[in-house]
C-alpha cells in the first residue's frame, strides 16, 4: 500500500467526521473548501495525476476517486439535511393566522326579483311556456276594455290606476293586457306563454304595498283546455317552487277576464300550515289568481270561444320573494340599498 | 260586509255547523272571510285557519240584570247609584251613564231597565281608552261609594265604539241569564267580490250557505203590497227617464215615531258596522243590510210644506246650475248627467247616492214617505267618479241591484217602520216600472260542463246547486235549463251565460273536488326570444365583471332628472309621459333618463360603501308625436365611484376609479357580447367632464355615452371627492348588434415571438387609430398588440407622446424566425411613419 493511499483514506475519514459538526450553510462552505476545494488534498492529488509514474496511476487514481466520491456523497447528504432544516425554519416564520379574513373580490349579484323571475322562466320553460312581453304604458282598451271591463265596469274598482295626461293611456295595472296582445299576434295558433313585467298601481307606499311591482302572468289557449288542466299546471308550478310536498288549495274568486275564476293558496312553507306570522295564522299563503279565459277576452284576441278555450293565471313576484327570504319591507326591492342587495 | 251569525240564523238553520266551519264554507264558496269577531263567545278549539279577535264573556261574570231604582250619588252630581237585581240578589251599582239620569228620583221603576251587568273580576274593554284595551274589573271606591261591578256600554263589550251610555236591553231579556247566552255573537267580515255584489247583504250570504250546506232558506216576510190606493191621494210620482231610473216605488207610514229601535235591532246594526239612529232610519238601513236594496226615507210633512200641498216626486237628470245640500252637509257640483230625485220645487237627493238634508227624517217626524228605487249603475258610477261620495247606498247601486228587490225591500221596510216606530201603513204603493226586468234563461249540457271544467258533474247535482242558489231549473231533452233568480243581474246569456252557470256550479260543488291534469294539447309553434336572451346575457356579463344588478322605479319627476344638468337646468321642452294622478310630487312622470336614476342610486348608496359599481337594465319612456303609446326604450346604465378593490384589513387603501375603470367595464361587456367594430370617440355632453367622456359607436350608430360626471353636475348630488363615472347605453342596439354566434379563433401550437416597440407621435394622434394601423400593417402573423406605456417627456419634443406596445407574432404552420419578426416590425414602423409621422423611439 502506497503512503498516499493511506493519506487519502485518512482524509476521507477526517472529512466525514468534520462534516458531523457542520450545521449551517456557512460552515458547510468552509468544509467544502477544506476537503473538496482547490487546495484540498483530494483535489491536489487529483490535479497531479498526470505527473505520476505509470504504474502508480491506477492505484492512486482509484484511491483518490474513492475518497472524492465518499466526500461528495457525504456532502450531498449534508446539503439535503441543511436545506430541509432551513426550509422548516422558513415555514415557521411564514406561518399565517388562517382565521384572518380573506380579501374580498368585488362581486356582482343578480337582483333578487330577477332571481325569482329566472326561476319562474325555468320552471315554465320546462313545461313548454315561452316568454312574451308587452308595454308598461298601456291603452285603456288593452288594460280594461279588451279584458271584459268596458268603461265604468264595477271591476275597474279592483285596481287603483295611474292615469296619464293622454286620454285613454294608463300605466298598466297588471300584465293581463299582454294576453290580448299575444293572442292577436298568434291567433289561431295554440298559445302557451308567460307574461312577465312591471305593473303599477296607485297605492300608498308602505312596507307591505308598492306602487310598482313585477307580475308574471300565464296564458294557455287551445282546443279543449280545461279547469283541470289549469289546476294541474299550477300544482306542478307550486311543487317546483315550494317543494315536492307543497299542498295547494283553490277557492272561488273573481277576475273580469276569467270565468270561472279562482285564487290559489299554498300551504305556508314557513310553518307547514300550523299558522305563523308570515301566513297571518291561517296556514295558507295566497300566491296567485287564475281562471278560464273569459269568452269575451278570447273574442277580443281573435279566437272563437265556441272552439277555443284557455286559462290564465297571474302572480306578484315581489310578495313571493318577500316571503321566500323573510324580507321585512317590499320597498327594499326598488330602493336598491346595497346592504340589502349584497345579501343575495 | 259584516255578517252577524245571529242574523244569518234568521234565514238558515246553522245548528251543528261550527264557527270555524262556517268561515271556511264562506271562503270556499267565494266569500273570503277576512276576520271573525267573537262577541262574548269563546274561541273555537282545534286548528284554526281564520283570524279571530274579540273577548269571551265569562258566564259567571257577565249576566243580564235589571235596574229597579236609580238614585243620586251622595257626593257626585254626575253619578247615579242603581239598585240592581242580577238574579242572585239586589246590589247597588254605580254608573255615570247619561241614559240613567231620566230615571233619577222615580223611585221603584214600574218597568225595570234590563242591562248587561259585569261582576268583579270580569275581563272587558276599557271604556275610557281609545281602541280596545282589555282591563279587569276591580273593586274601587268613587267619592266614598264602593264599586265592585258595573253596567256595561257597547264599547266595554266590544259591540261598537259607543260609550256615551250603557246598554238598555229589550224588556224580554231574562234576568240572571249569562250574557253570552242571551246575546253572544260571531261576526264574519266577508270580502265581497265585484261579481257577487248581491251578497252585500245578510240574506245573500245566507243563500250561499244554504247552497253549500244544502239547507233550506227562510225568506223574511213583509207587508202585502198593492199598487195604487190611498197613497195616490197623498203623493204623485213621475219618472222621466226609465233608462236611468228603471223602477221607482213609494210607500208611506203615518203617525209613526222616530224613537229608539229595539235593542236587538240596534245591536245587529252596530255589529254589521252601521250606527243605529232611530226606528225610522234604522228600518231602512236594516232592510238594506238584510236584502241589499238601499232605501230612502223622507219626512212627508216637509215635502208637503215645500210643495204647498200634495207633493209630486219627480226623478230626472239635474239642470245646469242646480244645487243641493246633502245629509252630510256637502254641496256637490251637479251636472246634467246626474240623476236626481226632486219635487216640483227642486232636488231632494242625488238618486241612489245620498239624500238631501232638507227633507230628511228628524226626531219629530210623524209621517214617513219611503223611496225604494232602482238606478242605472253605470250612471251612478259616473256620478260617483265626479262627486267622490261614499255611501252604503252608492256602494250597492254602483254594482247593480235587481229591480225586483225594490218591491221586496219596500214591503219589509214598511213592516219594520210600523213595528219599531209605530203608526199605520198607508194603503197602497206607487210603482213606476216601465220595463220589467227579464231574468236570463240559459241551457247547459253535462258535456259542456265537463268541457270547461275537465270534470264530470251530473245535471242532477248541478240542478240541486242552482236551485239552492235561487235558480228555477227544468230539463229539456238532455239539457238543463236554468232561469236566473230575480235577485241577481250578473248571469248573462249565450256562451257567457253558460260560463256563469258553470262557475256557479263549480264553486258550490267545490273547486277542491276538481282534480288537476297535465296539459295534453299540442305545443304551439316555437317563437324565439332573442331580445330577452340578450338582456339576460348582458345581466350575466355585468355581474361576472363584478357589478351589482339593480331594479329602478319607473316613476320620477322632471326636477329629479334635471339634476343631470348644470344648475339643474334641463333643456326646454323635454316630452314626458305625465301622470294625471301622481302619488307624490317626487313621482309625476315616467322617467326619460336611466342615468339620472343611476346617479340617485349611487348617491343613496355612497354613504354605505366606499366603492360602488352598479348597473341597471330597464326601460325609459319617450313619448312619440304620432303614437298613442310612448317608445319604451331599453337602457343599460352603469354607475361607478370610489375604489374598485374592496378594502381588506391589510390593504385598506386602493385608488379611486377613473374613466378607464369604466371604459374597462364597457369594453369587457362589449367583448362579451361579441360586438364588432366598436369605436370610442371623445365627445362633449352637458353632464360629463368635457375631457373625460366618450361616445361609443358601431359605424354611424351611437351605442351609448360614458364618462366622468361634470364637477358642476356632481354638485347637484351629495357626492364626495372621488370621480363619479356613469354610462348609459341603448339596450336595444346592444341586443341587436350583439352576436350570440361568433367565430372562435384557433390557437397555434407553434411558439410565439414577443417584442416591444415604442412609437413617438403627436399628442393629437388617437391611440385607437395608431393601434388600428399597427394591426393592419402587422398582417396575419401579428396576433396581439398590447399598449403597456404612455410616456411624455420634454426630450421627446413639444406636443409629443410615446406609446409603447408589446407585439406578439405567431404562425399556425411553422416556428417564426428573426427575419420574419424584422419584416413585420419594419412594415409597422414604415406605415406608422407614413401615416402619422411616427418615429421609432431608440432603446
Ligand atoms: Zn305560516
Amino acid at each position: 500500500m502506497l503512503e498516499i493511499e493511506g493519506k487519502l483514506q485518512a482524509e476521507l475519514a477526517r472529512g466525514i467526521e468534520a462534516l458531523q459538526t457542520v450545521a449551517n450553510a456557512e460552515s458547510l462552505e468552509a468544509w467544502k473548501q477544506e476537503f473538496l476545494g482547490k487546495k484540498s488534498l483530494v483535489m491536489q492529488v487529483y490535479g497531479s495525476m498526470g505527473k505520476l509514474a505509470k504504474e502508480e496511476r491506477p492505484i492512486i487514481g482509484k484511491a483518490v476517486n474513492q475518497a472524492k466520491a465518499g466526500l461528495e456523497a457525504a456532502l450531498a447528504e449534508k446539503e439535503e439535511g441543511i436545506k430541509a432544516a432551513s426550509q422548516q425554519e422558513a415555514f415557521t416564520k411564514e406561518t399565517l393566522d388562517v382565521t384572518l379574513p380573506g380579501r374580498k373580490p368585488r362581486r356582482g349579484r343578480i337582483h333578487p326579483l330577477h332571481l325569482t323571475l329566472r326561476q319562474i322562466y325555468r320552471i315554465f320553460g320546462d313545461m313548454g311556456f315561452q316568454i312574451y312581453r308587452s308595454p308598461e304604458v298601456e291603452t285603456d282598451d288593452y288594460n280594461f276594455t279588451f279584458l271584459n271591463m268596458p268603461p265604468y265596469h264595477p271591476a275597474r274598482d279592483m285596481w287603483d290606476t295611474f292615469y296619464t295626461d293622454k286620454e285613454g293611456v294608463v300605466l298598466r295595472t297588471h300584465t293581463s293586457p299582454g294576453q290580448v296582445r299575444v293572442m292577436r299576434e298568434r291567433a289561431p295558433e295554440n298559445i302557451r306563454v308567460i307574461l312577465p313585467g312591471t305593473t303599477m298601481r296607485y297605492e300608498q307606499l308602505t312596507a307591505r304595498s308598492e306602487i310598482e311591482f313585477i307580475q308574471v302572468e300565464l296564458l294557455v289557449v287551445g282546443k279543449g283546455i280545461t279547469f283541470a288542466d289549469m289546476r294541474g299546471t299550477l300544482n306542478d308550478f307550486a311543487r317546483r317552487t315550494f317543494g315536492e310536498n307543497a299542498r295547494t288549495r283553490l277557492r272561488p274568486s273573481f277576475f273580469p277576464f276569467t270565468e270561472p275564476s279562482a285564487e290559489m293558496d299554498v300551504e305556508c312553507f314557513v310553518c307547514g300550515g300550523e299558522g305563523c306570522g308570515v301566513c297571518k295564522g291561517t296556514g295558507w299563503l295566497e300566491i296567485l289568481g287564475c281562471g278560464m279565459v273569459h269568452p269575451t277576452v278570447l273574442r277580443y284576441g281573435g279566437y272563437d270561444p265556441e272552439v277555443y278555450s284557455g286559462f290564465a293565471a297571474g302572480m306578484g313576484i315581489d310578495r313571493s320573494t318577500l316571503m321566500r327570504y323573510h324580507i321585512d319591507d317590499i320597498r327594499h326591492f326598488r330602493n336598491n340599498d346595497i346592504r340589502f342587495l349584497e345579501q343575495f | 260586509m259584516k255578517a252577524p251569525l245571529s242574523w244569518l240564523k234568521d234565514y238558515i238553520d246553522l245548528d251543528g255547523v261550527g264557527i270555524e266551519e262556517i268561515a271556511n264554507l264562506l271562503t270556499n264558496v267565494g266569500l273570503e272571510v277576512e276576520s271573525v269577531q267573537l262577541v262574548g263567545v269563546e274561541k273555537p278549539e282545534g286548528k284554526l285557519k281564520n283570524k279571530y279577535f274579540g273577548l269571551p264573556w265569562d258566564k259567571e261574570k257577565f249576566v243580564v240584570a235589571e235596574v229597579l231604582e236609580v238614585n243620586q250619588h251622595p257626593n257626585a252630581d254626575r253619578l247615579t247609584l242603581c239598585e240592581l237585581n242580577d238574579g242572585t240578589g239586589i246590589t247597588t251599582v254605580l254608573t255615570g251613564a247619561p241614559n240613567m239620569f231620566p230615571y233619577l228620583g222615580k223611585g221603584r221603576l214600574e218597568q225595570p231597565i234590563k242591562v248587561a251587568y259585569a261582576r268583579e273580576g270580569a275581563l272587558l274593554y276599557d271604556g275610557h281608552q281609545p281602541g280596545q284595551v282589555v282591563t279587569k274589573l276591580k273593586k274601587t271606591t268613587i267619592r266614598g261609594v264602593e264599586s265592585r261591578s258595573m253596567i256595561c256600554s257597547e264599547k266595554e263589550l266590544g259591540i261598537s265604539e259607543e260609550h256615551e251610555g250603557v246598554i238598555e236591553l229589550d224588556e224580554d231579556a231574562p234576568v240572571g241569564m249569562p250574557l253570552v247566552d242571551y246575546m253572544g255573537d260571531v261576526v264574519y267580515e266577508v270580502a265581497i267580490l265585484p261579481n257577487m255584489a248581491r251578497d252585500a247583504s245578510i240574506l245573500g250570504i245566507a243563500r250561499e250557505l244554504s247552497a253549500v250546506l244544502g239547507r233550506p232558506l227562510r225568506l223574511p216576510e213583509g207587508v202585502a203590497l198593492e199598487k195604487g190606493g190611498a197613497i195616490a191621494e197623498k203623493v204623485g210620482l213621475e219618472v222621466r227617464n226609465t233608462e236611468l231610473n228603471p223602477r221607482f216605488m213609494l210607500g208611506m207610514v203615518e203617525e209613526t215615531q222616530a224613537r229608539q229601535s229595539p235593542y236587538w235591532v240596534r245591536r245587529r246594526l252596530s255589529l254589521a258596522g252601521m250606527r243605529p239612529i232611530d226606528a225610522l232610519v234604522d228600518a231602512t238601513n236594516y232592510t238594506m243590510l238584510e236584502i241589499g236594496q238601499p232605501l230612502h226615507a223622507f219626512d212627508y210633512d216637509l215635502l208637503r210644506e215645500r210643495a204647498g200641498g200634495k207633493p209630486t216626486i219627480i226623478t230626472r237628470t239635474a239642470y245646469e246650475g242646480e244645487k243641493i245640500t246633502l245629509l252630510d252637509g256637502s254641496e256637490p257640483q251637479l251636472d246634467p248627467q246626474m240623476e236626481l230625485v226632486t219635487d216640483t220645487v227642486g232636488p231632494l237627493s242625488i238618486a241612489g247616492v245620498m239624500g238631501g238634508g232638507e227633507t230628511a227624517v228628524h226626531a219629530e217626524t210623524r209621517n214617513l214617505l219611503i223611496e225604494s228605487a232602482n238606478w242605472n249603475f253605470i250612471n251612478i258610477r259616473k256620478t260617483l267618479s265626479k262627486t267622490r261620495i261614499n255611501s252604503e247606498a252608492a256602494y250597492r247601486f254602483s254594482r247593480d241591484v235587481h229591480p225586483a228587490l225594490a218591491e221586496t225591500a219596500l214591503s219589509l221596510c214598511l213592516k219594520r217602520v210600523q213595528e219599531w216606530g209605530g203608526g199605520e201603513v198607508v194603503q197602497g204603493v206607487l210603482d213606476e216600472y216601465a220595463k220589467p226586468y227579464v231574468d236570463t234563461v240559459n241551457r247547459i249540457s253535462a258535456e259542456k260542463i265537463a268541457e270547461v271544467l275537465g270534470q264530470e258533474i251530473s245535471l242532477e247535482e248541478s240542478t240541486r246547486i242552482l236551485e239552492r242558489l235561487g235558480f228555477t231549473c227544468w230539463m229539456e231533452g238532455r239539457e238543463l235549463v236554468a232561469k236566473s233568480p230575480a235577485t241577481r243581474t250578473d248571469i248573462e246569456t249565450g256562451i257567457i251565460g253558460q260560463r256563469n252557470l258553470i262557475e256557479e256550479i263549480a264553486r258550490v260543488y267545490g273547486y277542491e273536488r276538481i282534480a288537476g291534469k297535465r296539459l295534453s294539447d299540442e305545443l304551439p309553434p316555437q317563437v324565439g326570444n332573442p331580445g330577452l336572451e340578450a338582456e339576460e346575457r348582458i345581466r350575466d356579463i355585468m355581474v361576472s365583471i363584478g357589478l351589482q344588478d339593480t331594479l329602478a322605479y319607473r316613476q320620477t319627476s322632471p326636477e329629479r332628472e334635471a339634476r343631470l344638468f348644470i344648475g339643474r337646468k334641463a333643456p326646454e321642452g323635454l316630452a314626458y309621459v305625465r301622470l294625471k294622478n301622481p302619488i307624490t310630487p317626487e313621482r309625476t312622470v315616467m322617467r326619460r333618463s336611466a342615468m339620472a336614476t343611476m346617479l340617485e342610486l349611487l348617491e343613496y348608496n355612497a354613504k354605505f360603501r366606499p366603492g360602488l359599481a352598479l348597473f341597471e337594465l330597464g326601460p325609459v319612456f319617450l313619448p312619440l308625436a304620432d303614437e298613442i303609446l310612448p317608445h319604451e326604450a331599453l337602457r343599460l346604465s352603469i354607475g361607478m365611484t370610489g375604489a374598485w378593490e374592496v378594502a381588506s384589513w391589510d390593504r385598506p387603501q386602493s385608488p379611486a376609479m377613473d374613466f378607464f375603470d369604466l371604459k374597462g367595464v364597457v369594453e369587457a361587456l362589449l367583448d362579451g357580447l361579441h360586438l364588432e367594430e366598436v369605436k370610442f370617440q371623445a365627445v362633449e355632453l352637458p353632464c360629463f367632464h368635457p375631457g373625460k367622456s366618450a361616445e361609443v359607436r358601431v359605424g354611424e350608430e351611437i351605442l351609448g355615452v360614458m364618462g366622468e360626471l361634470h364637477p358642476q353636475v356632481k354638485k347637484n348630488f351629495a357626492f364626495g371627492q372621488d370621480p363619479v363615472l356613469v354610462a348609459e347605453f341603448d339596450g336595444e342596439a346592444l341586443v341587436r348588434l350583439s352576436n350570440a354566434v361568433f367565430t372562435n379563433r384557433p390557437i397555434s401550437n407553434y411558439p410565439a415571438m414577443v417584442e416591444d416597440i415604442a412609437l413617438i407621435v403627436d399628442e393629437s394622434v388617437p391611440a385607437d387609430d395608431l393601434e388600428a394601423l399597427i394591426w393592419q400593417a402587422g398582417g396575419k402573423l401579428l396576433v396581439d398588440v398590447k399598449l403597456f406605456d404612455v410616456y411624455r417627456d420634454a426630450r421627446l419634443g413639444e406636443g409629443k407622446k410615446s406609446l409603447a406596445y408589446q407585439l406578439t407574432y405567431q404562425a399556425f404552420d411553422r416556428t417564426l424566425t428573426d427575419k420574419d419578426a424584422l419584416n413585420i416590425r419594419n412594415r409597422i414602423v414604415k406605415q406608422t411613419k407614413n401615416t402619422f409621422g411616427a418615429v421609432l423611439r431608440s432603446q
